[in-house]
This record gives C-alpha cells, sequence and structure tokens, in this order.
C-alpha cells in the first residue's frame, strides 16, 4: 500500500539530512510506525503481559470498528473536507436495522444484513454529500448540523430503549471464531470472524484510491479543487461518492459493533468522532486534503487504540488518555508542518 | 457587505415571532418575569462561547475555535480546584470568589494564547489544532478533578454573579451584554478589529499589505480563551459543581449561534450584535420546546435542521431576496 502524492512527489531530496526529511514528507506513516513501535517495545519492557497473546488479540478487536470510520474520514480528509457524521450515521444505521431485523425478519441473513447497512450508511452518506456540495461551506460546519439531526432522529423518533438481544444470526456472527487457541492460563482466546472486515475494506479503499479515476480524483480536488474542476472532475459526483463511501463503512461499523457487543445501544459510538480524527491525522493524512495513505490510517489507528489500552498497562491512570491523545496530535500536526516547509 | 443590515431585521423579526408564538403556547405564562429572567440567566454561558467562535470564523483561512466549551471548563475546575486548596468557600470575605474568578480567567487566557501560537506560529490549521486542544483541555480537566465533580458552593460574589438581580435583570445577563459591547467595540474602533476583518476577507493581501498577522491571530484566540474563561465562571456560579463533561452539545450550539447571526464561515464578516440576538432567539426556542413539552432529543434534531436552514439561507441570500437593499452586494 503506497502513498499518492500528487503536489509534491516532485520534491527533490538534496544533501544527507533534507533526504530524511525528504522521506518523511513522502511518507509521513514511517514516523507513524517508528512512534508505534517505540511505544510496544517500551510497554512491553515494563510490563511484558503486553507480549501474551490476548492483548494483541483485544487490540486487534477493538480496532475494527474504529479502523472502518478512520478509512471513511481518511478518504474525505483526502480530499479536504472533513466529516464528524460518521458515529451519528452508525448508530442510526445500526440500531434501526437491528429493529427492523428483530421486529419483521429475525431470520434475515447476516450477509444480506451487512449489505443493508452499507446501503443505509450510504444513503446517509449521499445526504451529507449533497449538502456539502450544495450549501459550500466548511463541510465540518455541515456535518456538525447532520450529526445533531440524524441522532435527533433516531433519539426522538425512532427509540431509546436498548436492544439486548440481537436477532439470532447477528448474535452467532459477533461469536463467529476466525483462530481460536487456549492461553496459558486456560481462558480461551478468540479472535473474531468479523476482523477480517477491516482488511478486506482496507484493501478495497486501496484500490479505489491508487487503481480507479475516482482515488485520482479524490486526491486531485483534495491538492486543489479548483484546479480539479478546471481539470474535468465532476466535484457533485465526487463529493457524493465521497461522503456516501464514508457513509457506507460507518454503517458497517454500526452493524460490527452491534454484533461484537451482542446488544444494539443508540447512545453508543457518537463522541468518539475526535478520535478516529486524531488516528486519521496521526496515520500522516494532512487535514488540508491531498495526501495520506491507507496503510498510515491503519497504523493511526494501531497507534490510538494502543495507547488507550495500554496506559493502564504502564501504570499512568486512564484518566491521561485524553491528555495523551491530544498532545500526540498537537506535536504531530506540527512535525508535519514543519517538515512540509523544510522543502 | 452592505446586504448584512437584513440580517439584524431577521433576527430580530425570528425573535419577536417565537416571543409571540412561545406567549400563544403557554397562554401568556412565556412572557412572565420569572421566565424571562431563567431564560435571560441560562444565555450568557452559550453566548460568550458563541462570541468566540465568531471571532475564529472571522480569522478567515478555516478558522473555527472547536475547544470552547473544553476550555471553559477546564477553567471552571482548575480555578475550583486551586482556590479550594488555599482558601475555602465558605468563607465570608470574597477571596474565594475573587481567587476562583482571576483563576478562570487567567486558565482561560494561556489555553486561547496557547491556541493562537499554534496557529500563528507553527502554522498548524485552526480545525486540527483546536481539535487537539479541545481533547488536551478536556485530558486536563479530568486530570485535576480525577474525573469527579468539584464542588464550587455558593460563596456570596459568585452566588450574585450567578442568580443575583440588578432591578429585575440577572447580573450575569448584564455582565454578558458589558463584555459583548465591549468585543463589538475591540472590532469596530481598534486596528485589531479591522485587521481581523481584512485578513479574513484576503489572507494573501493581507500578509502583502503588512498586517500583523501572528499578533491578530494570537489576539483573536486569546480573547476568544477569555471568553471561555468567562462562561466557565457564569457555568460554576449557577451551578454550584463544576465538571469535565459539561455542556457536551454547546459546540455545536455556538456554531449553530454564528452561523444563525451570518458569520461567514469563509471569514472576513461577523457583527456581534447579530451573535447576541441570535443567541438570544436560540434560547427563547429552547424555552419554547421546553413549554411545548418536547424532548431534549426532539431539541437536538431542531438545533441540527436549524443549523443547515441557516447555512442554505446565507448561501442562496434568502435574506437579501426578502430584504431587499438598494446598493449592490460583494457577495
Amino acid at each position: 500500500m503506497s502513498a499518492t502524492h500528487l503536489h509534491d512527489s516532485a520534491a527533490a531530496p538534496a544533501g544527507r539530512p533534507n533526504a530524511f526529511m525528504a522521506l518523511v514528507r513522502r511518507r509521513p506513516e514511517i514516523i507513524t510506525f517508528a512512534l508505534l513501535l517505540a511505544i510496544c517495545v517500551a510497554v512491553s519492557l515494563i510490563n511484558p503481559a503486553f507480549l501474551q497473546p490476548s492483548s494483541l488479540v483485544d487490540i486487534g478487536r477493538a480496532s475494527v470498528v474504529m479502523g472502518l470510520f478512520a478509512l471513511g474520514v481518511f478518504i474525505i480528509l483526502a480530499a479536504g473536507g472533513i466529516d464528524v457524521s460518521f458515529t451519528a450515521i452508525a448508530a442510526f444505521t445500526m440500531y434501526s436495522l437491528t429493529l427492523l431485523v428483530k421486529n419483521h425478519w429475525p431470520d434475515a441473513p447476516i450477509a444480506l444484513v451487512l449489505v443493508a447497512a452499507v446501503a443505509g450508511g450510504a444513503l446517509l452518506g449521499v445526504v451529507n454529500g449533497l449538502l456539502v456540495h450544495h450549501l459550500k461551506v466548511p463541510s465540518l460546519i455541515v456535518t456538525i448540523g447532520t450529526q445533531y439531526l440524524f441522532r435527533g432522529i433516531l433519539l426522538a423518533f425512532i427509540g431509546t430503549v436498548w436492544i439486548m438481544s440481537l436477532p439470532p444470526n447477528m448474535g452467532a456472527f459477533g461469536r463467529l471464531p476466525l483462530v481460536q487457541f487456549d492461553a496459558a492460563d486456560g481462558r480461551t482466546i478468540t479472535l473474531p470472524f468479523y476482523f477480517l472486515v477491516l482488511p478486506a475494506a482496507a484493501l478495497g479503499t486501496w484500490w479505489m484510491l491508487n487503481r480507479t479515476l475516482m482515488g485520482r480524483a479524490i486526491f486531485a480536488v483534495g491538492g486543489n479543487a479548483n484546479v480539479a474542476e478546471r481539470l474535468g472532475y465532476s466535484l457533485r459526483t465526487i463529493h457524493i461518492f465521497l461522503f456516501a463511501y464514508a457513509g457506507g463503512l460507518a454503517g458497517l461499523a454500526g452493524i460490527i459493533h452491534t454484533c461484537a457487543n451482542r446488544q444494539s445501544n443508540p447512545f453508543d459510538l457518537v463522541g468518539s468522532e475526535i478520535n478516529v480524527i486524531a488516528a486519521v491525522v496521526l496515520g500522516g493524512a494532512r487535514i488540508t486534503g491531498g495526501t495520506g495513505s491507507v496503510l498510515g490510517t491503519l497504523l493511526g489507528v494501531l497507534l490510538v487504540v494502543v495507547v488507550n489500552s495500554v496506559l493502564v498497562m504502564v501504570g499512568i491512570p486512564s484518566t491521561w488518555q485524553r491528555v495523551v491523545v491530544g498532545s500526540f496530535i498537537l506535536l504531530a500536526a506540527a512535525f508535519f508542518v514543519t517538515a512540509q516547509k523544510k522543502s | 457587505m452592505r446586504n448584512t443590515g437584513g440580517q439584524l431585521v431577521l433576527l430580530i423579526v425570528i425573535n419577536v415571532a417565537v416571543l409571540g408564538l412561545g406567549a400563544a403556547i403557554s397562554g401568556g405564562s412565556f412572557l412572565a418575569p420569572f421566565n424571562l429572567q431563567s431564560m435571560a440567566g441560562q444565555l450568557p454561558e452559550i453566548g460568550f462561547l458563541a462570541i468566540g467562535v465568531m471571532l475564529a470564523m472571522c480569522a478567515g483561512n478555516g478558522g473555527i475555535d472547536l475547544s470552547g466549551i473544553a476550555l471553559a471548563n477546564l477553567s471552571g475546575v482548575v480555578a475550583a480546584v486551586v482556590a479550594g486548596k488555599f482558601l475555602s468557600s465558605a468563607d465570608p470575605s470574597s477571596a474565594y470568589s475573587l481567587a476562583f474568578i482571576i483563576g478562570a480567567l487567567l486558565v482561560g487566557l494561556i489555553g486561547g494564547t496557547v491556541n493562537g501560537l499554534l496557529i500563528s506560529r507553527l502554522n498548524i490549521t485552526p480545525i486540527l489544532c483546536t481539535l487537539g486542544t479541545q481533547m488536551l483541555f478536556t485530558g486536563l480537566a479530568v486530570v485535576a478533578s480525577d474525573g469527579r465533580a468539584v464542588a464550587v458552593g455558593s460563596p456570596d460574589l459568585l452566588a450574585q454573579i450567578g442568580n443575583g438581580l440588578f432591578l429585575g435583570v440577572p447580573i450575569s445577563f448584564l455582565i454578558f451584554i458589558g463584555v459583548a459591547a465591549l468585543v463589538a467595540a475591540l472590532l469596530k474602533f481598534t486596528p485589531f478589529g479591522l485587521w481581523l476583518m481584512l485578513m479574513g476577507t484576503n489572507p494573501k493581501a493581507a500578509t502583502y499589505a503588512g498586517f500583523p498577522r501572528t499578533g491578530v491571530l494570537i489576539t483573536t484566540y486569546a480573547t476568544s480563551g477569555l471568553l471561555s474563561g468567562l462562561a466557565g465562571i457564569i457555568i460554576a456560579a449557577r451551578n454550584v459543581n463544576v465538571k469535565w463533561d459539561y455542556g457536551t452539545s454547546y459546540l455545536l450550539i455556538a456554531i449553530l449561534i454564528a452561523v444563525m447571526a451570518g458569520v461567514r464561515p469563509e471569514g472576513g464578516y461577523g457583527r456581534v450584535v447579530c451573535v447576541v440576538l441570535a443567541a438570544i432567539a436560540l434560547q427563547l426556542m429552547s424555552s419554547m420546546l421546553n413549554f411545548g413539552g418536547l424532548s431534549n432529543f426532539v431539541r437536538d434534531f431542531a438545533w441540527g435542521a436549524l443549523l443547515l436552514t441557516f447555512l442554505a439561507v446565507g448561501r442562496y441570500n434568502v435574506v437579501g431576496f426578502l430584504i431587499p437593499n438598494k446598493s449592490t452586494k460583494l457577495v
């Protein structure tokens, strides 16, 4: 998986110190990877329990939902926009779909449920895309509005009661194991089947960004929307596609969240947007658009998930979690800006 | 830029209409002095944050302040923890209150200056910077308070600010109007105001004209931070407790107010008087929904719909269509 840079790939490295900076500028995810590695090494030195399969599987499991969100946020960021409504889309889709399946078709095959989740999320995404395109205001403000709109509709008109018992097929999907083995202390550790959804979605997104015209168009719009329009790209199509794609991923993430937790709570997910955006930015995507890679995004997600789960292991109280992630965002932002300036 | 008188007229019309509608729904009790006082008392905390958002938006180049409510909570929490270390809120003298107020303002000012420095010196995009500081400020508030609510109590001076009346008007509301007037004067009569608006209109031209970009940006975000500190004081004075997760929906509402007030999200234009009127209109609507017996979730839905509606109003120049203006418009 490689980074696609349309406008600064021509930067020629000159001299020894600049060569490293140029490399970082082309592949900012190197820094993310180094940071992730450093944290993992430090944590396993302090607390060897970190390297147990059980905690690694936990990290893998925790990164599925966030990873799906992050892929959606990443392509919108790559096109120079931002989306904060994806958690509301996920909550909306997962709760209404679970309700629908439970009340009307409890035996619906899981494949159909997943497809319906993607379609439902994509539909809400299209609403976002149309609004962003036609209102011509920063997508942050539009999606803050739609976040409240979607969540308001969900909680005011659809329901606020937790669904504690899922339809059988959805529950079974959440429990379906991919790898199962017994740990040293006798507990059974399961890497669930739904974990595969993340690599599949990542591969699909990578293919879309690097092998299709739409991918070209997305980075072109992120680099300079006016120039992209003059080149003949239809901004309307791109905006609708972007937000529909992110919405579809959000719908999928929502339904997986429900299956994995074996319950559907309409109050879940909303509020975690900043963590996801942080992950994407830490993965090297510039918030002004035109840069970033799928691999970097996944590394950023892993970084945030690891930071969130290891603080307690190394004896830092969990109250510090926000301080650490917030500082990481600012440091990463400052670092990438400085790296870009020294060309 | 002259079509903006229309926004003012529109906001006044909305205010009067909502007042009338509220009175009709509630059979007059909506306009009772008690209800008006309670609405005026609820307004300042969100009003301060909205003015902060407006200032950041005016600076242009993607300017926005997402850290407002987080900084307000941090100011309240830190001031309460520090003041509580040395003084007791049960003390009859107003030493505790004064220490709390100074502490909160100081934290707000420092937080805002950090935002300004990061944005102007390090060139971090405002969205990203204030997203990061929002998390940082919230995190620091959690750390300082250990995740619990911190008691402020109701020492005399703070209680006066929170719940006192002067000639029947809540003191917090008077403070809000006073500060808003001060900010309006700052924008209208000082070079800073001119620089801010022109910089928001065309940052490149502003650079070539030799405007002190760094100074203007730092002043903008520091003022926004100071306003957050003020909001933190009012929140503490009205609620007896301060907690890191107070007012999670305020971020949207502050942006909603700014957009309703006709502040241009791309920068260069905004009027404090419109922000004040928009804040009042929103408070009236919120109380009206309460009178109608609707749940908070309906309110969330209504705010989202309202924000998008006002974006459309700004985009398609509905105001100019309804209230035509003789002079030619720039936009």
